[in-house]
């Protein structure tokens, strides 16, 4: 029953026998459609422990059984029998790019995935499809203890830590499309830094999507230690394709006492794909957790990175950019949830619409009934580039408790004629001015990344707002 | 630091010896700007009636008029804003019609304006907004051209800085945002001496200075005058920023049109005796409105 773009993949996948990796004929993709048995083989390929297949299952059960979400986007063109969900790209991840088959390593190499290890990072891994097909981290690091690997392959590993942790800050009934993550999840970084590690660098992972119809169901899982700190980045693309695919990452932190943890993605999918991803940690006595989330792709996005605060003096971070363009909707957000006293929250996020796309902002601050002295800051800017588009914004707040202090701001504006008018008048184009406010706009943000992300989210910007304008 | 930080490629690998470290030497030479029969309408309301004036190089043409007499839509409609509806007339530089061309393409003509009120771009640094000006116009005269990195430009800007003896730091800040309305007028004399226009158009530059102020702009209008020996369009209400300036030519503006030109001479005569007079003259000749609609 292959269609035409199957038999492409898979004359693609087998290319990749050429070169470096002549025993690729392990390379697995599973039929379109999501089944009990492909659960199964998805385990069985993996070699896992009876108890991840009894999670995949009981979770299938879940996913089956939950209605698909009536709010946020329209995710009514998902259609879960027309998705592969599992290719097998290459055995097993190298740790060295020399030994990534050549055509998945020129893919990174075009995205400067290997560059950018050599530059300026404390390791890397790189998925392709749903296997990380290479992972590195500095020697230095591996000698203090600190773990970077490939989900798959960390839970062969170090059992132990996902026994413990696994499936606990994001449980598979959390919501319809963890649950399908708990069911068919495949690669994704796991992280342990010891107590008192820091890890001056950054750590980044790069997600690829290659073929047509196909899910991606990275899984997550990091913990900082007492005392230890980690900034963790992510970057995705895909191709341009006529039908859809599918991203439904779960993520999971825990970061313990007196440690911070910091997320940062760059997602920057086709217009093709639905991004439903569920991200949450858990920050305990006086840790922080910082998500730093920039959508610039996708078709929809529906994210709302979370931070439980557990313990007293734990502190939560989010800054969020969004841009929708034309067909794109950004349904993004945050979520604070305060269990206990002296905690605090600041979530900022930017939204910029243009071309007819439309951003939302989503957010919870949720306070516990005890939770004495909780701080919780909301701001909200979304800026319009043109009347076709569209920005709404839905907060909620949910305070259970009278000593706190909560503070909610929102502004929608619209980019000005006089401001046009003052850089075109310096010589600017049109277009370049409105690129030059819309830098400006999300600059507060932009600000906070790692200086190779700043560059490249300025030129991300540029791409999108190319032909936006005259 | 924010120069560095948007694009430190550049940072690096700028020596010393290939730095730049001026602007090219710029001597403007026979550029005229004919600003022939210019009607001008704002939301369907005609300001501008039947306005003539030509303006060369290294002439420095002073307009002065009582609130309401069209003097800032002159200037807006000159450089384009949409805002400012051209309903007859002619705007040739060197012959060419700007009349209909967008902003930027006049700008990159040799037409510049210094705005009454400098709008703020939040978020981006000065340094930077002028950087990518001068690279876009030098582009438009040069395609080759390679245009300045952060660390050629900014030792560039400095000395634009001293010369209106404005804080080197605002460099780094965001365009116009927080600054004073004496550190937006210098600022927009820094753009207008690093832009180096054929054709400089100040609108109210001399508004909200204090004296030193005042001083320090118009030397620094003077300065750039003369060194790059652009023509000149300036518009105040008051006579005292002409006592730093060598004007060759005042115009007293009324009701959309010119009453009465002269030297320096007629600014004095203003201080004296006010508009009043020149008011009394136009309204009672006010046949210049009816020739725009006719034309129309």
């Amino acid at each position: 029953m292959a269609t035409k773009a199957q038999e492409e993949i898979s004359k693609k996948l087998s290319d990749y026998q050429y070169g470096f990796h002549v025993d690729a004929k392990s390379v697995y993709k599973s039929k379109k459609g999501l089944t009990r048995e492909i659960v199964e083989e998805i385990s069985r390929q993996k070699n896992e422990p009876q108890w991840m297949l009894d999670f995949r299952l009981k979770s299938l059960g879940i996913f089956n059984a939950k209605p698909m979400p009536t709010w946020g986007g329209d995710l009514s063109g998902i259609d879960f029998e027309n998705i592969h969900y599992y290719i097998k790209p290459s055995d097993r991840p190298k740790r060295s790019w020399d030994e990534v088959p050549d055509e998945i390593k020129e893919t990174f190499e075009r995205l400067g995935v290997p560059q950018a290890e050599r530059q300026f990072l404390a390791g890397s891994g790189a998925q392709f499809e749903s296997e990380m097909v290479y992972h590195n981290l500095q020697e230095s690091l591996a000698k203090k203890g600190v773990i970077f690997e490939g989900t798959d392959a960390a839970l062969q590993k170090y059992p132990q830590y996902f026994q413990e942790y696994f499936g606990t800050v994001v449980p598979p009934g959390d919501n319809k499309f963890a649950a399908l993550n708990s069911a068919v999840w495949s690669g994704g970084s796991f992280i342990y830094v010891p107590k008192g590690v820091h890890i001056e660098l950054p750590l980044q992972a790069y997600f690829r999507i290659n073929a047509e119809n196909m899910g991606q169901f990275e899984r997550t899982l990091i913990i900082a230690d007492e005392g230890s700190s980690v900034h963790y980045v992510e970057g995705c693309t895909a191709p341009t394709y006529s039908s859809d695919s599918l991203h439904s990452a779960v993520v999971e932190i825990i970061v313990k006492k007196g440690a911070r943890v910091q997320y940062t993605t760059i997602q920057n999918w086709s217009n093709n794909v639905y991004n439903l991803v569920t991200k949450r940690a858990k920050a305990f006595q006086d840790a922080t957790m910082f998500w730093l989330d920039c959508n610039l792709g996708s078709k929809l996005t529906m994210k709302y990175p979370a931070v439980f605060l557990m313990e007293p003096g734990a502190k939560a971070e989010v800054l969020s950019v969004a841009f929708a363009g034309k067909g794109q909707h950004q349904d993004a957000g945050a979520k604070a949830v305060h269990m206990a006293p002296n905690t605090s929250s600041t979530i900022t996020s930017k939204s910029i619409s243009k071309g007819g796309g439309r951003t939302s902002y989503r957010g919870l601050v949720r306070v516990y009934p005890g939770a004495k002295g909780v701080k919780s800051r909301v701001a909200c800017d979304a800026l319009l580039l043109d009347e076709d588009s569209r920005s709404d914004t839905y907060p909620t707040m949910d305070i259970q408790e009278d000593d706190v202090s909560i503070a909610h701001e929102a502004t929608v504006s619209k980019i000005g004629e006089e401001q046009l008018f003052y850089l075109m008048s310096r010589g600017l184009s049109e277009q370049e001015a409105a690129t030059m406010i819309v830098n400006g706009f999300i600059d507060p943000i932009v600000k906070v990344l790692p200086m190779e992300y700043a560059i490249e989210m300025n030129r991300l910007i540029e791409l999108e707002m190319e032909g936006s304008v005259g | 630091m924010e120069e560095t930080r948007i694009d430190p490629a550049a940072h690096k690998k700028i020596t010393p010896s290939t730095a730049m470290k001026d602007l090219p030497a710029v001597f403007h030479k026979d550029v005229t700007l004919e600003i022939k029969n210019l009607c001008v309408a704002v939301e369907g309301k005609e300001i501008l009636k039947d306005f003539s004036l030509t303006i060369r190089s290294g002439e420095m043409h002073i307009i002065m008029g009582p609130n309401g007499s069209g003097k800032s839509t002159l200037c807006n409609a000159l450089m384009g804003h949409p805002k400012y509806e051209i309903t007859g007339g002619q705007a040739l530089l060197n012959g060419v019609d700007v009349v209909g061309m967008d902003p930027d393409k006049r700008a990159q003509l040799g037409m510049f304006l210094a705005f009454q009120y400098p709008r703020e771009i939040p978020g981006i640094t000065f340094g930077n907004f002028l950087r990518h000006a001068v690279n876009a116009i030098q582009k438009t005269n040069d395609p080759e051209a390679k245009g300045y990195g952060p660390a050629q430009f900014v030792p560039i800007v400095q000395k634009q800085f001293d010369v209106v003896k404005m804080d080197r730091r605002f460099i780094g800040r965001s365009v116009n945002e927080g600054f004073s309305g004496g550190e937006k007028k210098r600022a927009e004399i820094i753009q207008m001496s690093t832009l180096q226009p054929k054709i400089a158009m100040l609108d109210e530059i001399d508004s909200g200075l204090d004296i030193d102020a005042l001083k320090i702009v118009a030397g620094g209008i003077q300065n750039v005058f003369e060194r790059i020996n652009m023509g000149v369009l300036l518009i105040t209400h008051y006579q005292r920023i002409l006592n730093y300036l060598k004007p060759q030519f005042v115009h007293i503006m009324v009701n959309g049109k010119i009453v009465k030109s002269g030297g320096s001479e007629l600014a004095a005569e203003l201080e004296k005796n006010g508009y009043e007079q020149f008011v009394k003259k136009a309204s009672e000749n006010g046949m210049a409105a009816q020739a725009c609609e006719m034309k129309r």
